[in-house]
C-alpha cells in the first residue's frame, strides 16, 4: 500500500457535512436506546439542532471564505456558492423536521426517518461543494438512496412504496446516465476535476466530451425534475409522505440547481454556446408542460409537483442566460422558492393529518375559514407562485426576467410571461378551493380544532416569513447571492 | 406630511384587523371605519400643506431596495396624483362604511380587504419607480379577486377568473415592458427615465392600462365583474382602480414614450372612440341597473383616454377633471344600484319602476347623479367632456363629433336608467312599502353627491391645480 497517500483533512471546512452525517449517527443510536415515547421529540430537537448547528457552521464558513478553496485533495470546492445552498438545505430541513413532527407516516421508524433526513442534507451539502465529477456522483447518489429510502419509509402503504420504487428505478436510471456521461469526459480529457476539463477541454476529442456532457446534463435534469425528464416527479411527489415531499421540492431543487450551474460555468465554459440553447430548451419544455399539465391536476400534491416541474424552468432561465446577473437571480430566487414550496406542502401536510386522506381540491374546502393562519400562508405561497406581491418570489421572477433581458434573450422572457398566465389558473384554483367554495363545507371534525401542532405551525410561519422578508428586505439578500456567485467566471 | 404614511395606514389598518383578535365583529367593523376617515382626514392635511405653486414632486420618499437592478422605494405626489389619492380615500370611506353597514359575512376580512386595496392603489398614484409601481398594480389584483370571489354574487367564480387572467395577462407584459424600459435606463426611477422610442415597450404598458381601464377591445371582463361583485366593490372597482390605468396613461405612457404615443394615436382613438360609443349603445340596451352603470363606466373610461391622448393641455385637464368625477358618480351609483336591489331584490329593469313614489330621498340622489352624470350643461361632467373635447378638437374635428355624439347617448341611457327606476308604473319586484334611504344610507351616499355638486360649482379647484410644470 506504500505509495497511496491519505488527503490531509481540514476538518472545520467540512463541519456542515461532518454535523448532519454526526447528527444522523446520534440519532439512530438514540433510537436503540431510548424508550418509546421519548424517541420522537428527542429525535426531532436532535436533528432540528443538526440542522440549525449546520446552517450556523456554513454560516461562518461563508462569512470567512472570502475567496474559495479547494480541500480534500481538490475533491470539493469551499465556497461561498456551496455554503449559502448548504445554508438553505439547512433550512429547508429544519423546516421538513418541524413539519414531520407529527407525522403518523412512519411511526415506528422515527429514528431511521430523522438520520435519513440528516444523511440526506448531508448528502446535499457534500454534493452543492464537489468539485470533481466523482465528488459529483457521489454526492448524487448519496443524497438520492436517503431519498429513495425515506420516500418509501411506510412500506405497507403502497403508493408510498410505488412512489419509493419508481424513483429509485427512474433515479438509478439518470444516475447511471451521468456516470457514462461523466466516464466519457474523462475519456475525453482525461480529467476529473471541473476547472482541470475546463482545461483540457481544448484538445478533447469532440464527440464523447459534448456527449458526456449532455449526458451529465441529462442526469442533472432528471434531480431538477425539469422537462423532459420530469416524469417520475408527480408519482413521486404525490407518494411520497408529505414532509419528504417538502424537503425534496425545496433541498433537491436548491443542490441540483446550484451544482448544475457550478458544473457549467466552471467545467463546461468553451461549450457555452451549446449548453445555453440546450438549456433553453429544457426551460421552455419544462415550462409549457409543468404549467399545462397541472391545469388538469384535482390532487394538490401533484398539482404542486407540477408546478415544481415548471419552476425549474424558471429556476434553469438564469442558468441557461449564463451571466453573472443570471446567477445572482439563481439564488435570489432560490432562496424564497425554497421556503414557499416547503411551506406549501406543510400546509397540505396538515390539512392531510386532520382528515386522514389524501388532499384534493375538495378537501381543501372551508380551510381559509377553519384554519386562518394555515389558510392566509397557503394564499400567500399560492400568490407568490404566481409571482405576485408580497412574496419573494415576485422579485425573483422580475429578477429572473430581468436576467433574460439583459442578456437580449427578451424571448425567454415572454415565454416565462405566458407560462405564468397559464399558472394563475390552477394556483388560483387553490385559493378558490380554500375561500370560495359554494356552500358551507365543514370537512373538519366537528366540535373543535385537532390537536394543535405547533411544530408546523412554527415551521409555516418560518416559511412565511422567509417569503415575505426576502420581498421587504431584498437588498440584504442579494449582497449575499452577489458574495456567492463572485468567484465564478460566467461566460458572458 | 409623508406620502408613505398615506400608503401605510390603510395597509397596517388591514394588517391590524387580520391580526388583532376582535371580541366582536363590530368593533372591527369601527376600527375599520375608523381607520379609513383617518386616511381621508390625513389626505385633506395633505392637501392644506400641498404647494399647488410649485410643479415637480412633492412630500418624496426615497430609500434603496433593490439596488442590484437600481430600484428603489420612492414615492411621492404630483399635483394630479394628489387629487386621484383623495378621490381614493373618499370612495373608501364610502365602500368601508356601506359594507359595515350592509352587513356582510366576516366583515372584520373583507373591510381590512378594502382597506388593504386602498393601501395598493395609493401606492399606485404615488409610486415613483417603475417597479413599486408594478408592485402596487399588481397588489390592487388580489384583494379584489378575493372580495369578488368570497362576497360576490352566484356567477362570482367565472367572474373572478376572467377579471383575474385579463388583467395579469396584461399586467405581464407590463412586466416584461417595465423591465425593458428600466434596464435600458440603468434606472426604475421614472424622474429618471429619458424618453423612449420604443414602441413594443410602449405597447406593453399601453396594453396592461387598456386591460384595466377597459379599453375596447379589452372590456370582456368588466360586465361580469361589474356586475357580480358586492356594490360597494363595484364602486370601488369602478370608481377608483379603473383610473388607476388612466393614471398609468398620464404618468408613465405620456411623459416616457412621447413618440409612440404620437404613433399610435389615431389607433389609439379610434379604439377608445369605437369602445365609447359601444359602451354607450351597450348601456342603453341592458336589461339591469348594474349592466348600465358597468357599460357607462365603460364609456365614460374611453372618453378619459381620448382625452388623454388628445396630448394638449386642455384635453388633459378635462380628462383628470372627469377622473374624479366619474369616480364619484360610478361610486354613488353602484351604491344607489345597491340600495335599489337591496329593496327590489333584483337590479332587472323590467322588475322595477316607480320607486320615486314614497322615497324623495332616494330620487332625488338617483337623478341629482344621474343628471351630473349625463353632463347637463353647469355640472362638473359638463366641463371635464367640454375640455375633453375641445381638447381632442385640436387633433380633429372628426373626434369631438364622435365624443359629442356620445354625450348625447349618455343623456339617453342615464334617461332610461332613472325613469326604468323611479317612474313608469310600478315594478313587480319593487316591495310596497315605502322603504326610502336610510339615514346610513343618506350619510354614506350623500357625501359623495355633496363633493360633485362642490365640483360642479367650482371645477377650477381641480384644473387649475394640476399638471403643473408636468406633461409631454
Amino acid at each position: 500500500v506504500s505509495g497511496f497517500q491519505t488527503p490531509t483533512l481540514d476538518w472545520a471546512a467540512l463541519s456542515p457535512e461532518l454535523v448532519l452525517l454526526g447528527g444522523a449517527s446520534i440519532v439512530l443510536i438514540l433510537a436503540l436506546f431510548v424508550p418509546n415515547r421519548a424517541r420522537r421529540p428527542l429525535a426531532a430537537i436532535v436533528s432540528g439542532l443538526c440542522f440549525i448547528g449546520a446552517g450556523i457552521t456554513a454560516g461562518i464558513l461563508f462569512s470567512l471564505d472570502e475567496s474559495g478553496r479547494s480541500i480534500v485533495a481538490d475533491a470539493l470546492r469551499r465556497d461561498r456558492l456551496a455554503e449559502l445552498a448548504q445554508i438553505l438545505v439547512a433550512g429547508s430541513g429544519l423546516l421538513a423536521v418541524l413539519v414531520s413532527y407529527k407525522e403518523p407516516e412512519g411511526e415506528d421508524r422515527v429514528g431511521e426517518w430523522y438520520a435519513l433526513l440528516l444523511s440526506a442534507a448531508a448528502g446535499m451539502a457534500f454534493f452543492v461543494a464537489a468539485d470533481n465529477l466523482i465528488t459529483l456522483f457521489l454526492g448524487l447518489e448519496w443524497f438520492s438512496i436517503s431519498l429513495y429510502i425515506l420516500c418509501a419509509i411506510s412500506i405497507e402503504r403502497l403508493p408510498a412504496l410505488e412512489a419509493g420504487l419508481k424513483y429509485l428505478i427512474v433515479g438509478s436510471f439518470s444516475s447511471a446516465i451521468l456516470l457514462f456521461g461523466s466516464a466519457f469526459v474523462y475519456g475525453a480529457t482525461g480529467e476529473i476535476g471541473f476547472e482541470e476539463i475546463a482545461r483540457a477541454a481544448g484538445e478533447a476529442e469532440r464527440l464523447f466530451f459534448v456527449a458526456g456532457l449532455a449526458m451529465i446534463l441529462v442526469g442533472l435534469a432528471f434531480k431538477a425534475s425539469a422537462a423532459p425528464f420530469h416524469m417520475w416527479t408527480p408519482d413521486v411527489y404525490q407518494g411520497a409522505p408529505t414532509p419528504v415531499t417538502a424537503f425534496m421540492s425545496g433541498a433537491t431543487k436548491v443542490a441540483a440547481l446550484v451544482l448544475t450551474m457550478r458544473l457549467l460555468v466552471v467545467a463546461f465554459p468553451g461549450e457555452e454556446a451549446l449548453w445555453t440553447i440546450a438549456l433553453a430548451v429544457i426551460v421552455c419544455l419544462s415550462l409549457a408542460w409543468g404549467n399545462l399539465a397541472a391545469l388538469v391536476q384535482t390532487d394538490v400534491k401533484r398539482l404542486l409537483a407540477y408546478s415544481s416541474i415548471s419552476h425549474a424552468g424558471f429556476l434553469l432561465m438564469p442558468v441557461a442566460i449564463g451571466t453573472e446577473l443570471g446567477g445572482r437571480a439563481l439564488l435570489y430566487y432560490l432562496m424564497s422558492y425554497a421556503a414557499m414550496s416547503v411551506g406549501a406542502f406543510a400546509v397540505v401536510a396538515a390539512r392531510e393529518r386532520e382528515l386522514g386522506r389524501p388532499v384534493g381540491f375538495p378537501e381543501l374546502g372551508g380551510l381559509g375559514w377553519e384554519r386562518p393562519f394555515l389558510g392566509l400562508a397557503m394564499a400567500v405561497f399560492m400568490f407568490g407562485f404566481i409571482g405576485l406581491p408580497p412574496a419573494g418570489l415576485f422579485l425573483g421572477k422580475f429578477y429572473v426576467f430581468s436576467a433574460a433581458v439583459e442578456r437580449g434573450w427578451t424571448w425567454l422572457a415572454i415565454v416565462g410571461v405566458v407560462a405564468t398566465v397559464v399558472s394563475i389558473y390552477y394556483y388560483l384554483g387553490v385559493v378558490r378551493a380554500m375561500y370560495m367554495q359554494p356552500g358551507e363545507m365543514r370537512l373538519a371534525p366537528a366540535g373543535g380544532s385537532p390537536p394543535r401542532d405547533v411544530a408546523l405551525h412554527t415551521g409555516v410561519g418560518l416559511a412565511l416569513l422567509v417569503t415575505v422578508g426576502s420581498f421587504l428586505a431584498a437588498d440584504p439578500l442579494i449582497d449575499i447571492a452577489r458574495d456567492a456567485v463572485d468567484l465564478l467566471a460566467f461566460p458572458h | 406630511v409623508n406620502t408613505t404614511v398615506l400608503i401605510l395606514v390603510p395597509l397596517a389598518g388591514a394588517l391590524a384587523i387580520w391580526l388583532f383578535p376582535w371580541r366582536n365583529s363590530a368593533t372591527a367593523s369601527s376600527f375599520a371605519l375608523l381607520v379609513a376617515l383617518v386616511e381621508l382626514a390625513y389626505w385633506v392635511g395633505t392637501v392644506l400643506n400641498f404647494d399647488f405653486s410649485r410643479g415637480g414632486l412633492h412630500f418624496e420618499t426615497d430609500v434603496e431596495w433593490f439596488s442590484d437592478l437600481g430600484v428603489s422605494y420612492k414615492v411621492g405626489l404630483y399635483d394630479f396624483s394628489l387629487w386621484l389619492v383623495g378621490l381614493t380615500a373618499l370612495v373608501t370611506v364610502a365602500a368601508v362604511a356601506y359594507g359595515y353597514w350592509a352587513g356582510r359575512e366576516r366583515p372584520g376580512v373583507y373591510l381590512s380587504l378594502l382597506l388593504f386595496l386602498e393601501g395598493a392603489t395609493i401606492g399606485v398614484f404615488t409610486a415613483q419607480d417603475l417597479l413599486l409601481f408594478y408592485v402596487f398594480w399588481e397588489a390592487m389584483l388580489i384583494p379584489l379577486y378575493v372580495l369578488i370571489g368570497v362576497w360576490g354574487g352566484p356567477g362570482r367564480l367565472g367572474a373572478t377568473i376572467k377579471f383575474v387572467v385579463y388583467t395579469m395577462a396584461g399586467s405581464l407584459l407590463m412586466l416584461v415592458a417595465v423591465i425593458a424600459l428600466g434596464l435600458r435606463n440603468g434606472t426604475f426611477d421614472m424622474e429618471q427615465l429619458g424618453a423612449s422610442a420604443n414602441g413594443w415597450i410602449f405597447l406593453g404598458f399601453a396594453v396592461a392600462f387598456a386591460v384595466k381601464a377597459p379599453v375596447w377591445p379589452f372590456h370582456g371582463w368588466l360586465p361580469d365583474a361589474y356586475r357580480e361583485a358586492p356594490p360597494e366593490v363595484s364602486a370601488v372597482l369602478s370608481g377608483v382602480i379603473s383610473k388607476a390605468a388612466a393614471y398609468g396613461f398620464i404618468r408613465i405612457a405620456l411623459p416616457s414614450f412621447p413618440d409612440p404615443v404620437a404613433d399610435w394615436r389615431v389607433p389609439v382613438l379610434v379604439l377608445a372612440s369605437i369602445g365609447l360609443v359601444y359602451g354607450s349603445l351597450l348601456a342603453f340596451r341592458a336589461p339591469d341597473v348594474r349592466g348600465v352603470i358597468a357599460y357607462s363606466s365603460f364609456a365614460q373610461m374611453n372618453l378619459i383616454v381620448i382625452g388623454i391622448f388628445a396630448v394638449n393641455d386642455s384635453g388633459l385637464n378635462g380628462a383628470l377633471l372627469q377622473m374624479v368625477n366619474h369616480g364619484l358618480i360610478s361610486a354613488a351609483l353602484f351604491l344607489v344600484a345597491g340600495a335599489v336591489e337591496r329593496r327590489a331584490a333584483t337590479g332587472q329593469l323590467a322588475l322595477l319602476g316607480g320607486m320615486a313614489r314614497g322615497r324623495p330621498v332616494l330620487a332625488t340622489v338617483l337623478v341629482t347623479t344621474g343628471v351630473i352624470a349625463l353632463a347637463v350643461p353647469g355640472s362638473s361632467a359638463f366641463a371635464a367632456e367640454f375640455l375633453v373635447l375641445n381638447g381632442i378638437f385640436d387633433r380633429g374635428w372628426g373626434w369631438a363629433v364622435v365624443g359629442a355624439v356620445a354625450i348625447v347617448l349618455a343623456a339617453m341611457y342615464m334617461l332610461r336608467l332613472i325613469s326604468a327606476i323611479l317612474h313608469e308604473d310600478v315594478g313587480s319586484a319593487v316591495p310596497e312599502q315605502a322603504l326610502d334611504l336610510r339615514p346610513a344610507e343618506i350619510g354614506i351616499i350623500v357625501p359623495l353627491v355633496a363633493v360633485l355638486l362642490a365640483l360642479s360649482f367650482w371645477p377650477a379647484g381641480i384644473t387649475d391645480r394640476i399638471f403643473l410644470a408636468f406633461g409631454p
